[in-house]
């Protein structure tokens, strides 16, 4: 059986959403938002394997250091250990946005997604900062293998965090003009899964790159 | 057309009708102990070299799980079925596993080749 249901938080009156599952969690309840949520995790998996070519090419190459400096003159603890806070404390904020999108809260779920934003962009600068040092101090990218497989993986990480910001910015506004509805928590939802995702690359990352650089 | 919900959904559902998010909070505090426990084990040279990398990475992976686990609702359903993203992504990961293993054990020869 399925329903219509109005927007009540529509205040411009746009078409109904069909509701095909009423009695599923929201994200979940349009045949729409289940496959392609469905279809966001098979990226996600796709992402996995992405990540884990550059890891592979990073852990063959990390002695590669062409007399340059290595992981032990570079890597700042203090630095990378705030990042890893950051990036885990705005993963779990981003949790709390798609517990409260359960509870169909909406000030709330902007206003975590807000906070997980703002996280996700002190990790970008504190990234930024500490690659404009190491170049300063000559550690480019052209200088040796180790440096370009560190740059390539932990880059490509950044750029997805730079994305998901973007990203997770279109999606409040979405919910600050349409409330939640199924379609706006099947977005806050998966935004959320890439967020999560992303801190669970740079658990690895954390581990493998800056903990093993400077045992 | 109407399914049963599944347990998992059920669950799912039932922990959202809880008014505090304890998954999300326990969560969130095994990460930490998983993140400070091997930065501790690194930063003060507790252990020696071979058994601080098996610890740190199992601290890792540890981490991963809890993160899948109490924050991605891995293994929750949509309602209309069992979870098919865990194949999938199970499959994603030993892909992984498999490349970055792989590497490193291929590049392992290099003495005894030219």
């Amino acid at each position: 059986m399925s329903a219509t249901v109005g927007n009540a938080n529509d205040a411009h009156g746009h078409g109904d959403i069909h509701v095909d599952y009423p009695e599923r969690p929201i994200q979940y309840q349009t045949e729409d938002g289940a496959l392609k949520i469905a279809g966001f995790w098979i990226f996600l998996a796709t992402d996995v394997v992405l990540f884990s070519c550059l890891f592979a090419t990073f852990v063959v190459l990390r002695t590669h250091t062409a007399g340059g400096p290595s992981g032990h003159t570079l890597f700042d603890v203090k630095g990378f250990s705030e990042e890893t806070f950051i990036l885990l404390t705005s993963s779990f904020t981003g949790g709390l946005a798609t517990f409260e999108m359960a509870r169909k809260k909406k000030f709330r779920v902007i206003g975590w997604l807000i906070v997980t934003a703002l996280l996700g962009m002190s990790f970008v600068g504190l990234e930024v900062s500490e690659f404009v040092n190491n170049v300063s101090i000559g550690a480019t990218a052209q200088q040796s293998a180790f440096l370009s497989a560190f740059y390539t993986l932990v880059g490509t990480h950044g750029c997805h965090v730079s994305v998901g910001i973007i990203w997770m910015t279109c999606v409040m506004i979405q919910v600050a003009m349409r409330g939640v509805t199924p379609i706006t928590a099947r977005k806050v939802f998966m935004v959320n899964l890439y967020w999560h995702f992303l801190d669970v690359v740079w658990v690895f990352l954390f581990t493998v790159v800056y903990l093993m650089g400077v045992m | 057309m109407t399914q049963q919900t599944s347990d998992s959904t059920k669950a799912a559902q039932h922990g959202h009708e809880h008014g505090f998010p304890w998954q999300y909070v326990l969560g969130y505090v095994f990460s930490l102990i998983l993140t400070i426990v091997p930065l501790w084990l690194v930063v003060n040279h507790v252990i020696s070299m071979s058994p601080l990398t098996w610890a740190i990475l199992g601290c890792a992976v540890l981490q991963i799980v809890v993160q899948l686990f109490m924050f991605m609702h891995f293994t929750d359903s949509d309602g209309g079925g069992p979870a098919y993203h865990v194949f999938t992504i199970t499959n994603g990961l030993l892909v992984a596993g498999l490349f970055v293993f792989a590497s490193l054990w291929i590049m392992s020869f290099h003495f005894q080749v030219s």
